[in-house]
């Protein structure tokens, strides 16, 4: 079969676009198809009323790492920052708040002040270990080749180079629960809220629930990845920085099709040989990258009938059900926070002011319900950029947590509910901003899995847990981005590392590809890898 | 607690009977029942010699109720048994039936049975160990239905050079028509019976399915017509022995249900069977496909061969020598038997590598119980092709009057 691409890539999210920039500058010829409009993914602006712009899905820049940056040279492909170095502003109902910023942390007791710096350093010290997973393809338990041992004896050298006392520290917290491990450290409620936040997105449970400490650890050590930036907020929102990303995959070679949605990825003989669209047109590549969902990927474009049904139920189990949901307010003024002066307001606010409300706005999502008083991370990206709204005008861009994916017997009345117990929580803090409000729109789970093709809604398009990390994301045997069919590569938030708009999965899955895939292999379309069972 | 049976937990009633226990119960003289899948079922009748020979002499009846069935419908059952089973169901035409084997993602077997096809959509499997829940895993993302419906369906084995004459008498038009494999519709007494030629023991013969509330008529019916024709009731022993001429394989006696495995290793794959033609690599994915392509390009680690063995004296659980000193051994007898009709000493025996292709001829170790003393033989044993037993008459269509 002649192949017109040595590679295709589904999806035009950001790992997507990374991928294929890898790729193509190595001399691959490379086109990414994307369903959207625009490439981008779930990384887009929205204009969610008319002249109101948000980052559709992640709304901060915490986890870009500055390697990627450079490599891909975005801010010569047109990529700006609004802000960076955003401070945090802790927010409570009855008391000041807390302020994180590189300067450190301010409005809390001496001994949390002090308490903090402590964990401060200890968590970068551990977060140092997994940084050294960031870059790595996960080997495999059985570590058949030197590359894999090479790689586990640098992990163990790592964790052994922390000293007894750290090491055996880690070991320790590794698997507890972000409450335990705050409360041990702090006295204020609002600081082990606002820390909980970071432990609990993208997770699946509240603080309490084991594996909590770990997902605190990823993001983390992704967060060490923006050396440069912190947390920064780019101008024109999300999709400033996939349009650069994609004019840095175009420069390196790269072909972009828009509007083009896959249906299929076609197989022969057993590898994955091209795709074809809704519209019925075939393309043929070599290999198919896809920066699509495992689900969707394994059980709807490539089909259960060319995967082994083992393989088949441990995807249909990789747990994806999202519990972020997106509030997008449109704002006639500027937004007053109480106890907040004017250049807090271009910050991230965060509203979990205990681990209990924490806790408390986890536990009605176990029963399909929606929290009565949700936990938020607030932002208001017009202070940094005035451009996203009509002049003088505002948009908000929040992330509430934890709304379930299914929503039980009356969606629209949770949907209504949530809205109406949201607004309540911001008035609390910000009174008066219920006037200010000229549009909004609210997408739960379910809505951005309709709207952005994710599984359960899921941004990471599976939960950051113990169990699917490392060698065992998405799924054990199938956690090196090849998938069992030669030739059918995963690159997305489903991979290894997991999510975070950091590109990371992308790169490594080219990596992998680039090694597995010799151009002579592809094109004579020959064996290449054989699919194999080892788990 | 209350006294009837069926207010009873589970665990504490008794083993359930097929709809055919009446007259069974009434036959079996040995009170020898066995346990099959839930139910009693007649181990010896009277006499197994009497009921081995009705088997190849004459016409045997041997209820096969307790055989786990399952109906798989729907506009894709032929994709999903297709990335199930090993052979290419797409070549299944409606009105046949295929051996089929089926395994996991490492190759490793996990049943055998006996695939029917009633229709495009229409399918029954018939096996040997309940596996409803990898059968519905294994329709994640297919538009299939799958549901036991093995107390449905009431099922009888007539085997035996006069089987077919027996459903002559019966009315069966056209019944001698049907070939090895064949599926044929018929209506017995106002019931709706479906013939298979299918059967376990490589003789000419038929398995007979109808609903549980025809099966008592089905049975008096054969019972009359085959009086002339030497028809017996036969328990499972005398199934077992021919079994083995036949040399077909049974799981937990000769392989292990990847499923059950404890022990590492003791897992067994379809090549390590010898069952290689059931194998149609050229038809797309199924379950286990690339570890077989893989083990197909690398060697086997043992296979399933059929011996010969000197002497008289059946080598039941024998280890197996390559030497008469008995040194080193090579593998292991599955299943053996001395052959009344082949008037050989037989065995399935699985042979290690390299010793399956490297050597000829193998020792067997075989301990003997002769009046509360054992002794020992270590006999010289070949490798000979399988099935031990194999008439004509079995495949012959139609096949002879007798």
């Amino acid at each position: 079969m002649n192949a017109r691409y040595d590679h295709i890539v589904i999806g035009a999210g950001h790992n997507g676009l990374v991928c294929a920039f890898h790729l193509a500058r190595r001399g691959r010829t490379v086109l990414v198809v994307e369903a959207g409009g625009e490439p981008g993914g779930a990384a887009v602006t929205r204009e969610f009323a008319p002249g109101f712009k948000v980052s559709a899905a992640a709304h901060l820049l915490d986890a870009l790492p500055d390697e990627l940056l450079r490599d891909m040279q975005l801010e010569r492909h047109g990529l700006s920052f609004a802000g960076r170095r955003l401070a945090t502003c802790a927010l409570s109902p009855d008391r000041a708040p807390l302020r994180f910023a590189s300067a450190g942390l301010a409005g809390a007791s001496s001994s949390d002040t002090a308490a903090f710096e402590s964990f401060r350093q200890q968590m970068d010290r551990h977060a140092k270990v997994l940084d050294r997973l960031l870059d790595m393809v996960p080997f495999r338990l059985d570590l058949a080749t030197w590359r894999e041992r090479l790689d586990a004896v640098r992990l163990a050298w790592d964790i052994r180079r922390l000293g007894r006392r750290d090491m055996r520290e880690l070991l320790r917290i590794a698997g507890m629960n972000a409450h335990d491990l705050l409360t041990e450290h702090f006295e204020s409620d609002l600081l082990k809220g606002a820390l909980a936040w970071d432990a609990t997105l993208g997770a699946e449970h509240g603080p309490r629930a084991p594996g909590t400490v770990l997902t605190l650890l990823h993001r983390w050590a992704l967060r060490a990845r923006s050396r440069s930036n912190g947390i920064a907020q780019p101008a024109g929102g999300m999709g400033a920085v996939t349009g650069a990303m994609a004019r840095a995959a175009g420069a390196a070679g790269a072909q972009i099709r828009t509007g083009a949605r896959v249906e299929r990825i076609l197989v022969d003989a057993d590898r994955a040989c091209g795709v074809r669209l809704r519209s019925g047109e075939t393309i043929h590549g070599g290999s198919v990258v896809s920066n699509v969902d495992p689900k969707t990927t394994l059980l709807k474009l490539l089909g259960p009938e060319h995967l082994e049904t083992d393989v088949v139920r441990r995807t249909a189990h990789f747990r994806s059900k999202g519990l972020v949901a997106r509030l997008h307010l449109a704002l006639d003024a500027a937004p007053v926070f109480r106890g907040l002066d004017a250049a807090d307001l271009g910050g991230r606010l965060l509203v979990s002011p205990s681990l209990q409300y924490l806790e408390l706005a986890f536990n009605p999502s176990k029963y399909r319900e929606v929290p009565a008083e949700p936990a938020m991370e607030i932002t208001v990206p017009t202070v940094n950029d005035p451009g996203l709204a009509p002049a003088g005008r505002h948009v908000m861009s929040i992330n509430l947590m934890f709304v379930p994916y299914d929503l039980g017997f009356d969606p629209q009345g949770a949907h209504n509910a949530l809205m109406r117990d949201s607004m309540a929580v911001l008035e609390r803090h910000a009174p008066g901003l219920g006037q200010k409000v000229v549009a909004s729109e609210l997408l739960t789970p379910a809505d951005l899995e309709r709207e952005f093709g994710m599984t359960g809604g899921h941004w990471h398009h599976g939960a950051l847990s113990y169990d699917q990390f490392f060698f065992t994301r998405p799924l054990p045997g199938a956690a090196q981005y090849a998938m069992p069919v030669t030739g059918l590569y995963l690159c997305g938030a489903g991979c290894h590392p997991g999510g975070g708009v950091s590109g990371l999965a992308g790169r490594l899955a080219a990596l992998t590809i680039l090694k597995e895939t010799g151009r002579a292999d592809v094109r004579e379309g020959g064996a290449g890898r054989q699919g194999d069972a080892r788990a | 607690m209350h006294a009837h049976s069926n207010e009873r937990p589970h665990y504490q009633r008794p083993l359930l009977t097929t709809p055919f226990f009446e007259r069974s119960r009434f036959l079996v003289q040995t009170d020898a029942f066995i346990p099959w899948s839930g139910y009693t079922i007649p181990d010896v009748y009277s006499s197994v010699e009497q009921e081995y020979f009705a088997i190849r002499n004459s016409s045997s009846v041997f209820d096969l109720t307790p055989m786990i069935k399952y109906r798989i419908g729907g506009p894709d059952a032929e994709r999903y048994l297709n990335r199930l089973v090993t052979r290419d169901v797409a070549r299944l035409k409606p009105g046949r039936v295929a051996y089929a084997v089926w395994c996991n993602e490492f190759g490793h077997l996990i049943d055998d049975g006996t695939l029917f096809r009633f229709g495009p959509r229409e399918f029954h499997l018939c096996t040997a160990e309940r596996q409803l829940d990898w059968l519905l895993d294994s329709a994640i993302g297919f538009e299939v239905e799958v549901e036991e419906v093995t107390d449905r369906i009431a099922a009888l084995a007539l085997q035996g050079p006069t089987s077919c004459a027996v459903l002559k008498s019966l009315g069966l038009a056209g019944v001698e028509t049907l070939k090895v494999f064949e599926i044929g519709r018929f209506r017995l007494g106002g019931h709706a019976l479906t013939v298979s030629r299918t059967g376990f023991t490589g003789d000419l013969g038929y398995e007979l399915w109808i609903a549980p509330d025809g099966a008592l008529d089905l049975w008096d019916r054969l019972m009359d017509a085959g009086r002339s024709r030497g028809i017996r009731a036969i328990g499972y022993q005398a199934l077992e022995m021919a079994r083995i001429e036949a040399g077909f394989v049974l799981p937990n006696v000769d392989f292990i249900s990847a499923a059950r495995t404890i022990r590492l290793g003791r897992e067994t794959t379809p090549l390590e069977m010898d069952m290689e033609w059931l194998l149609d690599f050229d038809k797309g994915h199924f379950n286990g496909r690339r570890a077989l392509l893989k083990e197909r390009r690398s060697g086997s680690r043992r296979r399933l061969l059929g011996i010969e063995i000197a002497g008289n004296k059946p080598a039941r659980g024998a280890l197996i020598y390559d030497s008469a000193r008995a040194s080193r051994q090579v593998g292991e007898v599955t299943s053996a038997l001395w052959s009344p009709t082949c008037k050989r000493n037989i065995a399935l025996a699985m042979i290690d590598a390299p010793y399956f292709t490297a050597l000829e001829e193998f020792w067997v170790d075989i301990y003997l119980n002769r009046e509360l003393r054992w002794e020992r033989r270590v006999e010289r044993a070949r490798v000979v092709p399988r099935p031990f037993f194999a008439p004509e008459r079995r495949k012959a269509t139609p096949p002879l009057d007798r």
